[in-house]
């Protein structure tokens, strides 16, 4: 999992070379060897390192408060989303509908890394939910829609339905 | 810039040693666990960092970053890679082991749990040789890890193991002054027992192995139900039930005709009658003809004595116009549609216990009758309408027989009734020179004499049944609603007659050779097509104390049926059988747009079988989304993931699963069930759930009482995961009773769920019994009373062959089929409108607009650089205005910009080659 949504970052970023990567342990952390030093454990830390490669540092977040939101969310992704339970995942769902209610991008005014991992760790939990519940967590069903058509980030991930008309109105939250 | 903390905490103390040690000026304020600062985050969480811009960090990882980084001390990629293994192999390792230590008082299982972490911490650090994490001096990555491990390691009553490595860099990080007093401020000093009050208030970790064990899938109920809590009391109950096994009643076979019977509860059904001269797409199907299907299969299980009646709706305009089209008779037309429906009615497997039409002598017979009622009670009166007649063709023309100018706007090719270019309802005698649609001569007005059934005289007994049956029965909050907005407008009287040749005729001698309204007629189907079924039909349908009417339809049919029909019966005064539960529907959409056949767009009856996806399948997906309470749709992507994730990874899974297991490891056999406490709590469980579908059942909710079902076998898979049978039946005497037990209650939870899927999916739940060799006799037995989920299989039952229910929808077919009929074009750009971000600092922001994400084709006079211009110029007279409205200018002068901007947004619109006008608006349903 893990490795390929790597190599679907590596195309985001235009990356010509694809790198080898190899995983670590029960629950296949990625490693990435690395020639110029020792090697890079965890999918944060690959990641960010493929973004300073790609010499796109905008991505990593705005100013030190910038780049502070944008690792939360990182740390977020790989903490609570990866292997969230069941109930977990419904508090979680709020937890972002709401954090998002007033925003386009996770962090700041353009798309960021914490974008893409967080596109990537919802996914198939938007794939799950019903119409309804799509339109139950409004917020976050918009960005993932906004997110989901920006060119050549979506790769090996099913395009998601999202209505434009609400037609669930009455529902009280 | 503010830092909240609470004491005892461990995260805090990376926080709080982060601050001292780059001494970040920052104020620091200490609240209780409880407190939630955060205002997004769902759950108290602490530490919490208040931003210059108002946002806030609730990751003590990010903040110590933070502060490093305010500092001048920018994190190295090392750095970071130690903050990750922190947060995901650590955290959760010493959230565990501090619960085990703290809250449990079982110091000495900590060395297990966290001898993973700690190993490789070791290693690290002696193959990296420097004094700190990342180097000669301290970063993010030590404070954090220090903070982390504090709590274990400056504890000597714990044991933590052999680590050396490790113990000489905590000593270095310990023994800074930051370190020391920052412990000193959050945990007292008292180092582990320092985070007693904190660690009591967190919930019990889930050990990583249970954690793998929750189901990926999550549940389609609504709401925040979590796992439902089992008491002793309902374990054993349950567990007494399940052990009655089948009770010897016999399931009784249908005898046609069905009549109601002393003593039963009689259920005449029927389905709004579907037009014959269209193709039912999927909204009208799961409307009327499935919802009514599976409520009548569903009450036929329970034991009433049921009859389902439906057919189609002959008479008509449209009819006409239809044979005149296709060059056949009105008649011949009715006879090839009428097959048509029928032929899709079978393909969904709609169990009507008769399909009639109304283009029958019966129908004839009994209009006529209840018209010669309502004369007789003088319910009809006599007015004269201004027509359009064709002298040519010899006949009146009907609205849709008529075309001419828009009054309105002038549109050349407005309809009779509607133009079609401002949408504006239309009187056909307003239309600006007429013309007859078939031979395109000049129609004349001439006067008609036609006959009204006079409602507001019909209006009080009218309101008194309502009163009577809405709160006996069970109507569908939008049916209650649709009625009551009629009576409040007051009724009308309502013309029962038309000029046309179509139809049933009007039997007056005054009125000869006209027909009756089809709204009128149409109703008066229901009881000449079961006139059709029985001779007896009077036994239903003049029969109110006996035979409860449930009727099914699309909200657009409830005034119809609960007003206008009504009147009708009421007025002939025959002690007919009335509704008593209306049940409506919402609209079904397709995708994002509507069905429409002059569009193509959509899935109509007769292309759904040769989708190659089963009726079954569609049959679940369309109950799925079965507009209940609110509008639904129709989408693709969300039929094939509904697919594989319910049908094949959840239901079908566990069915399959069950079944192998008693093939493979018992021969076949179900094996002596000797039923454990975890065994009890899943017969209590499945039982709720059984219980709720009954419930929800019998008040028609057919959407919810579906993932009751779904609910079932999704804890019948967490059961077979958690009992791991393929692994007991290796294993000892007691460990392949275990398994036996195991397999043995979960086929048993497959035979319910053939029962409770048998309304649904009639053929798969055929199968399952099949495959299982259940016996008839299960059918009937579960679901009397308030449901019981009993031992159909007992020990030593043998089971048939066991093979997959469903099959995987790949994305390609479901891709292919999508574009085949029409559906959106993915390739739009989205439309977004985002929210302004509210900045706290004064200055301006841009508007944040996402770009598009695909080139859109570009039509005739776009021009971007212009609409970019354009965008710009929008923006400034926007806020010109606002600020004019804000100061309260003078009226006149807010005016003229708003006009500016108003013609600014025009030549944007045109720019972007979009229609200057505003869409219209979704009309409010």
């Amino acid at each position: 999992m893990a490795l390929r949504e790597l190599s679907s970052l590596e195309k985001y970023l235009g990356l010509k070379k694809p790198n080898k990567y190899t995983t670590q342990g029960d629950r296949k952390v990625p490693v990435l060897q690395n020639n110029n030093g020792p090697p890079l454990v965890g999918l944060v830390t690959v990641a960010c390192h493929l973004v300073k490669e790609s010499k796109r540092p905008e991505l990593l977040g705005d100013g030190a408060e910038g780049r502070a939101v944008v690792q939360q969310w990182l740390e977020y992704r790989v903490t609570k989303l990866d292997g969230s339970s069941k109930e977990e995942t419904r508090a979680i769902l709020k937890e972002l509908n709401s954090y998002l209610e007033d925003k386009v991008y996770f962090a700041g005014h353009q798309i960021t890394l914490a974008d893409i991992f967080m596109y990537h760790g919802t996914h198939s939990l938007m794939v799950d939910l019903s119409v309804q519940e799509r339109e139950q967590f409004v917020n976050v069903t918009r960005w993932f829609d906004h997110v989901q058509h920006v060119r050549g980030l979506r790769h090996h991930l099913t395009p998601v339905a999202v209505l434009r008309n609400r037609i669930y109105t009455s529902r009280h939250h | 810039m503010k830092l909240f903390l609470s004491e005892g905490n461990p995260h805090c103390l990376k926080a709080l040693a982060a601050v001292e040690v780059t001494g970040a000026k920052c104020d620091v304020q200490y609240v209780s666990h409880e407190d939630k600062v955060v205002p997004f985050l769902s759950r108290p969480s602490l530490p919490a960092l208040l931003l210059p811009s108002g946002q806030h960090l609730f990751s003590p990882n990010a903040i110590c970053r933070y502060m490093f980084e305010v500092s001048g001390q920018d994190s190295s990629a090392l750095c970071n890679q130690w903050l990750e293994w922190e947060a995901t192999n650590l955290q959760p390792a010493l959230l565990q082991a501090l619960h085990v230590a703290v809250v449990q008082g079982k110091g000495s299982e900590v060395p297990k749990i966290i001898e993973g972490p700690l190993n490789y911490l070791d290693q690290n650090l002696s193959k990296g040789k420097t004094t700190y994490l990342t180097g000669e001096s301290v970063s993010a990555a030590d404070i954090v890890l220090w903070a982390a491990l504090f709590p274990l390691l400056s504890d000597s009553t714990v044991p933590t193991g052999e680590h050396k490595t490790v113990a000489l860099w905590f000593k270095h990080v310990n023994g800074m002054n930051a370190c020391q007093s920052s412990a000193q401020k959050l945990l007292q000093g008292k180092g582990l027992q320092g985070t007693k009050s904190y660690m009591q208030k967190q919930p019990a970790p889930l050990s990583s192995h249970s954690r793998d064990m929750q189901p990926s899938t999550s549940s389609p109920v609504e709401g925040d139900d979590g796992e439902r809590l089992v008491s002793e009391e309902e374990m054993e109950a349950a567990a007494l039930s399940y052990s009655k096994g089948l009770s010897t009643s016999q399931d009784t076979e249908r005898k046609h005709p069905i009549l109601p019977q002393e003593g039963k509860r009689n259920i005449l059904l029927t389905s709004a009658l579907p037009y014959v001269n269209n193709v039912p797409h999927l909204g009208n199907i799961i409307g009327c003809v499935l919802s009514a299907d599976v409520f009548s299969r569903y009450g036929r299980l329970r034991g009433w004595n049921l009859l389902y009646v439906c057919g189609t709706d002959e008479y008509g305009t449209a009819t006409e116009n239809k044979a005149r089209e296709e060059g056949l008779t009105p008649q011949q037309i009715c006879d090839k549609y009428h097959a048509v429906h029928s032929n899709i009615y079978k393909w969904f497997q709609i169990d009507f216990d008769f399909f009639g039409r109304t283009t029958t002598s019966k129908q004839t017979e009994i209009a006529q009758d209840i018209f010669w009622r309502l004369h007789k009670h003088d319910f009809l009166v006599e007015d004269t309408v201004e027509q359009l007649r064709c002298e040519n063709c010899q006949r009146f023309l009907a609205d849709r027989f008529v075309e001419g100018t828009c009054p309105f706007c002038n549109y050349p090719e407005a309809r009779g009734d509607q133009c079609d270019k401002c949408g504006r309802l239309i009187n056909a005698v307003e239309l600006e020179e007429p013309q007859c649609k078939v031979c395109r001569q000049t129609p004349v007005i001439q006067t008609s004499k036609h006959l009204f059934l006079n409602l507001p005289k019909l209006e009080t007994q009218l309101e008194q049944w309502l009163d009577k049956s809405t709160s006996t029965g069970d109507w569908t909050a939008n049916a209650k609603q649709i009625t009551r907005s009629w009576l409040r407008d007051g009724l009308k009287p309502r013309c029962i007659t038309r000029d046309l040749q179509w139809g049933t005729p009007v039997p007056h001698p005054d009125f000869k050779e006209k027909v009756f309204y089809v709204w009128f007629d149409a109703p008066i189907g229901y009881l000449s097509i079961t006139a059709n079924y029985t001779d007896q039909w009077e036994k239903w349908w003049k029969n109110p104390q006996q035979v409860e009417l449930y009727n099914f339809m699309a909200k657009d049919n409830v005034p119809f049926h609960s007003v206008v029909f009504p009147c009708s019966l009421l007025g002939a005064q025959d002690n007919y059988t009335l509704v008593n539960h209306l049940v409506a529907t919402e609209y079904l959409n397709y995708e994002d747009t509507k069905f429409s056949k002059s569009r193509g767009v959509g899935v109509f009856g007769d292309m759904a079988k040769d989708t190659g996806i089963p009726s079954d399948v569609w049959r679940f997906y369309l109950l799925y989304v079965r507009p209940e309470g609110q509008d639904s749709a129709f989408s693709w992507a969300d039929m094939a993931m509904k697919n594989n994730s319910e049908l094949l990874n959840n239901l079908g899974n566990f069915i399959n699963r069950a079944g192998m297991f008693v093939t493979k490891f018992f021969e076949g056999c179900v094996s002596v069930m000797d039923l454990q406490p975890e065994d009890k709590k899943l017969l209590a469980l499945v039982g709720w759930e059984l219980q709720q579908y009954i419930q929800l059942m019998d008040k028609v909710k057919l959407r919810d009482a579906l993932k009751h079902i779904l609910n079932i076998s999704r804890h019948g898979n967490q059961y077979i995961q958690v009992n791991e049978p393929w692994k007991k039946i290796k294993g000892g005497d007691n460990e392949r009773q275990r398994a036996g037990t195991v397999t043995g209650v979960s086929v048993n939870i497959s035979c319910l769920l053939s029962v409770m899927l048998l309304p649904y999916m009639p053929t798969v739940s055929q199968t399952i019994r099949d495959q299982l060799n259940a016996p008839p006799s299960c059918i009937s037995t579960m679901l009397q009373g308030s449901g019981t989920f009993v031992c159909a299989l007992s020990a030593g039952h043998r089971i048939g062959t066991v093979s997959p229910l469903f099959q995987k929808l790949e994305a390609e077919h479901i891709e292919t089929l999508k574009k085949k009929f029409g559906g959106q074009q993915e390739d739009e750009p989205p439309k977004i409108q985002p929210k302004s971000t509210a900045p706290s600092t004064a200055s301006p922001q841009p508007a944040v607009v996402p770009a598009p994400a695909t080139e859109a084709i570009v039509p005739g006079g776009v021009n971007p650089e212009k609409a970019k211009l354009l965008t710009q110029a929008v923006a400034e007279q926007g806020e010109k205005v606002r600020t004019l409205k804000a100061q309260k200018a003078e009226k006149a002068v807010v005016t003229a910009e708003v006009a500016k901007l108003l013609d600014l947004k025009k030549q944007l619109a045109a720019a972007e080659g979009k229609s200057p006008e505003p869409a219209p608006q979704k009309k409010k349903k």
